[in-house]
């Protein structure tokens, strides 16, 4: 079925599937904003020990989600992939030295002799959810704003400054993404806490923390989607690459499938909001869920799609990379699509474990007589 | 474009951190079966003794399968950042077996993790045996997928070279997928594995014994441990052969540094033990063992499976020997290389310039010795021979070790059947120096297989300084003693953590 597909069909199938992870695991960064409002909402041990247990459950998945989505990145643009990890090497580095922190802290936080003793885990886990949040945050933007690299007529790329990515950092939108990112995660957070947690106090924290959080990531988030209708893109056409005013609101305007996940995206955070705040309703976490999905998803496309450079080239725009010149062959595009079909069942079980497990609200009794808690 | 100073450090943080990923990849492969063999006697005998000793051995299980991640997914990105040129030129095969890996196996780990550590009291019994189980099998299907993507590595096939894109691309799915050099490679890896877990538990519930300490669980713990440890020793010494053969069949190169072999024979012999002479050099004349002890025809055997099999020595495949067994010389094939290097240029300035007729001879030229690309890029035909010491001692070393694992296991499981273990401290006391021993094993494992497999980093087709990303070595320096510093502070904490669980005991759990 997906050999009759083009080529080019494929390579649009495969940028949605990129976009779809990225999506996901955007999603899944609520554990990662948990884990920076866990000395605000936490004021006991106990109050500590039960966030970190209903983090604790959810972790992993969002971890495997960054693990899967440089592994789709890999299998399906594998040029994206090279040059940008190659390239913006400081920056991936430091990322993924946040995400090494995480995977320990949560086991070794409480264990007796742990060597780095209890607070430092709990720095750990600060230090992954904001700078390596806000990190990935830019990163992701570069995608949008380009990088400093150029490639030969083997398709070998090289950057052409020294920082290796650190100077995405000084990008005011690339920054401004970041922030976006992460005070999204740190909404989200508190909308899960009020969802999966029973105990009064922490949730009443939560809610207080979300207004902050909330307001904060609207404000950015609106910033940062006028300064990306406002900034140029990179199309191209037959005859090369050309810098393109308003590249980002063309393709909006010219995509209307975009345009209207990403209102009702927005909408359904939003409204997440609105419910949790005003109605005090415990089933936020699952609007703003969605709609962070389609959010992203809608975002991430504005790049793929309608003649867009996915990875401009600041240094030599005729080296940027498209979905066109940067994917696997039609080989092997065809072989991974046929694996991308068990995503669904692979997230048909994610949920329903999800689901046996969050029955009831986590308490403190539960925690607290639980021998394995972390 | 070559910088050796810049490929040698991309080298050693690559094998830092595998190593490293490597310190903890075998536990978890070996201990989740034996955690599920333990919870399916509980959930079949129902006693709650059982149900215990799984949860203390799991317990353990976390605390590894913690830094496992933590260094796991380095390796996965390691591949852009520091090998980006590699990911490029053999993304199109390569990048496959990595996704296919997080799809099927990466997310089912995960997942059922959280019911195997959280989910006691809230799923049935059987339910939370099947997670048990499913974890286990979806460490074993990420060991499969890798061990796919290094095992086409080792030997590639199943790819052709698109000059246009200047990459290599797949064109068959299932030679790579059914690669027989993967499969040893699988099956004898994720065999040390297993072996790593009985060791483990085995050592353990040894210094339980001499401690006195939880005996009954560390009896029932030592006849699951060493019954396992048995089976999967034989199996890994046999699957061991098989990697050996497959090694004689594709990379003659690093079966000769493997022996020390530097003139061929039919009926070749093994070294089993000896000392290499330091001295000796490709092409001398001088002795290549100060002393060893050999075992006549072993080495055509074991590698062909033929005891009259000729196996080709250093010195054969540096310098050729056309007459008598159709060796071509290293040079021979770099000459060949550098006129496929030639036509792939010559080829894309014909396509720049419309030349058409240019294009289909260039291309022609390339086909016909398309073999040889990769030798087209080494300077000096000696390059071809990995380091000889170090492949040979690990191998040697890895060998020895695997013999003595299985006599220990023998013993172990004997003693206890006649239950006189206790009785016998000097067996247990070897039992608890023997963990270490299983992960030296390991690790010299790996040494054979990417050490010998220089200077390839795809065998025969890509030289490792090719494979780099072009950053400046002071990136690489900086990030490999970061990883130093991060994993060994972790390393650290982690057997802390460990011993300490252990010294607490068994109860309780
Ligand atoms: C507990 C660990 C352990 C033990 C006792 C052994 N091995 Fe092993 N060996 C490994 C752990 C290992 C490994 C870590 O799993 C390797 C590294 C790469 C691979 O494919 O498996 C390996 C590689 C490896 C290779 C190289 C494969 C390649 O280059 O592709 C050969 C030929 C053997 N082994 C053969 C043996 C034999 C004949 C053994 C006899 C007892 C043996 N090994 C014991
Ligand atoms: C976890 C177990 C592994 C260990 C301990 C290990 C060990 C090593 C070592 C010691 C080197 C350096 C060799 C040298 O430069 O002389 C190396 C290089 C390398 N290995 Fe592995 N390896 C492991 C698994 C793998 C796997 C599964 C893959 C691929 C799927 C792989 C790919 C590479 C690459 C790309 C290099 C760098 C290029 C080169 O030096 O050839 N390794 N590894
Ligand atoms: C160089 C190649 C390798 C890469 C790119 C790699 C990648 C990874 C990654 C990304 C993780 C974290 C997974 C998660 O998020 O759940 C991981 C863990 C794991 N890897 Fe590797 N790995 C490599 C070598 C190996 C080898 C050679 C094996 C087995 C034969 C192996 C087996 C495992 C297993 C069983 C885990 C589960 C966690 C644990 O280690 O305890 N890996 N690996």
């Amino acid at each position: 079925m997906f050999e009759t597909l083009s080529l080019l069909a494929l390579q649009q199938y495969w940028w949605f599937l990129v976009t779809l992870l990225g999506a996901l695991f955007v999603f899944l960064m609520f554990v990662q904003g948990g884990q920076t409002l866990l000395n605000t909402l936490a004021k006991t041990e106990t109050e500590k020990n039960v966030i970190i247990a209903s983090l604790g459950r959810k972790w992993e998945l969002g971890f495997t989600s960054l693990v899967m989505f440089g592994g789709a990145l890999f299998a399906a643009f594998p040029l994206l992939y090279a040059v940008s990890f190659g390239g913006a090497y400081y920056v991936w580095m430091a990322i993924l030295f946040c995400f090494i922190l995480q995977a320990v802290s949560y086991e070794y936080r409480k264990k007796p002799n742990n060597f780095f003793g209890q607070k430092n885990y709990e720095r750990f886990l600060y230090i992954n959810g904001s700078l390596g949040i806000i990190l990935i945050g830019i990163a992701l933007a570069t995608f949008y704003t380009g990088g400093n690299f150029i490639k030969n007529d083997m398709n070998l790329s090289s950057w052409t400054n020294h920082s290796y990515g650190l100077e995405a950092i000084l990008n005011p939108f690339n920054i401004a993404f970041g922030l976006t990112i992460f005070f999204l995660a740190r909404s989200q957070a508190s909308l899960y806490f009020i969802n999966n947690i029973n105990e009064p106090k922490i949730t009443e924290r939560a809610k207080r923390q979300l207004k902050l959080d909330a307001s904060l990531f609207l404000a950015l988030f609106l910033i940062v989607t006028v300064m990306l209708l406002f900034i140029s893109g990179v199309g191209y056409s037959e005859k090369g690459f050309e810098i393109v005013n308003y590249k980002f609101l063309h393709n909006l305007l010219e995509t209307p499938l975009i345009l209207i996940s990403l209102l009702i995206g927005v909408l359904l955070v939003v409204y997440a909001f609105y419910t949790t705040l005003f109605k005090a309703s415990l089933k936020g976490i699952w609007f703003s869920g969605l709609g962070t999905v389609l959010t992203v998803v809608s975002l991430l496309s504005l790049l793929g799609y309608n003649q867009t450079a996915i990875y401009p080239s600041l240094s030599d725009i005729g080296s940027s990379l498209t979905i066109e010149n940067a994917s696997g062959s039609h080989y092997t595009l065809t072989a991974m699509s046929y694996v991308s079909l068990m995503v669904p069942f692979v997230l048909g079980y994610i949920y329903l474990v999800w689901r046996s497990m969050d029955k009831e609200q986590i308490s403190s009794e539960e925690v607290e007589s639980d021998h394995h808690h972390y | 474009m070559e910088d050796t100073l810049l490929t040698d450090w991309s080298r050693a943080q690559f094998a830092l951190t595998a190593l490293y990923h490597w310190l903890f990849v075998p536990l978890t492969l070996g201990l989740s079966f034996i955690i599920a063999i333990m919870e399916t006697i509980y959930v079949k005998t129902g006693n709650l003794i059982w149900k215990e000793i799984t949860k203390f051995w799991m317990t353990l299980f976390a605390i590894n399968f913690a830094i496992g991640l933590a260094t796991g997914i380095i390796m996965e990105f390691e591949f852009g950042t520091n090998w980006s040129n590699y990911s490029w030129i053999v993304g199109d095969i390569f990048g496959a077996p990595l996704a296919i890996e997080g799809i099927m196996a990466f997310f089912m780990e995960s997942t059922f993790f959280a019911i195997m550590f959280f989910g006691w009291d809230k799923v049935s019994k059987k339910m939370h045996l099947l997670s048990t189980w499913l974890v286990a099998i979806g460490s074993n299907l990420s060991a499969l997928w890798i061990l796919v993507a290094n095992g086409w590595m080792q030997h590639p096939i199943g790819m052709e070279f698109n000059l246009d894109s200047a990459r290599f691309e797949m064109v068959s799915f299932f030679d790579v997928l059914f690669n027989p050099n993967a499969y040893s490679k699988f099956l004898h890896t994720v065999g040390s594995g297993y072996v790593m877990g009985s060791l483990f538990v085995v050592g353990i519930s040894a210094w339980y014994l001499l401690k006195n300490k939880d005996v009954i669980k560390a009896k029932k713990s030592m006849v699951v441990g060493a019954t396992f440890g048995l089976i999967t020793s034989i199996f890994l010494i046999f699957t061991g052969d098989e990697s050996a053969h497959q090694v004689a069949l594709n990379q003659p190169t690093k079966l000769a540094a493997m022996e020390g072999l530097y003139d061929g024979h039919e009926r070749a012999g093994i070294v089993a033990i000896g000392q290499l002479n330091h001295h000796k050099e490709i092409g001398d004349d001088q002795e290549e063992f100060i002393w060893s002890i050999e075992i006549p025809h072993a080495l055509s055997i074991l590698g062909f499976h033929d005891m009259n099999a000729f196996v080709p020595g250093i010195n054969d495949l540096v310098y050729g020997d056309t007459d008598h067994h159709n060796i071509e010389s290293a040079s021979q094939k770099m000459e060949k290389g550098k006129i496929a290097i030639a036509a792939l240029k010559a080829y894309k300035k014909a396509k720049k310039e419309g030349d058409m007729l240019g294009a289909e001879k260039a291309l022609l030229d390339f086909r016909t010795n398309e073999k040889y690309f990769g030798y087209g890029y080494l300077k000096d035909p000696k390059d071809i021979i990995p380091p000889v010491a170090l492949t040979f001692y690990s191998f040697h070393i890895m060998v020895g070790l695997g013999t003595w694992f299985l006599i220990l296991f023998f013993f172990i499981l004997y003693f206890t059947m006649i239950g006189k273990l206790e009785k016998k401290k000097m067996l247990l006391r070897a039992a608890v120096l023997s963990i270490p021993l299983g992960y030296l094993a390991g690790e010299l494992g790996w040494i054979v297989a990417e050490v010998g497999r220089q200077p390839w980093t795809i065998f025969e087709m890509l030289p490792v300084g090719m494979a780099t990303s072009q950053i400046s070595t002071t990136a690489v320096q900086t990030t490999f003693w970061l990883f130093a510093i991060v994993f060994t502070g972790l390393l650290i904490a982690e057997i802390r953590i460990m011993t300490t669980q252990i010294k607490n005991g068994m109860e309780g759990h």
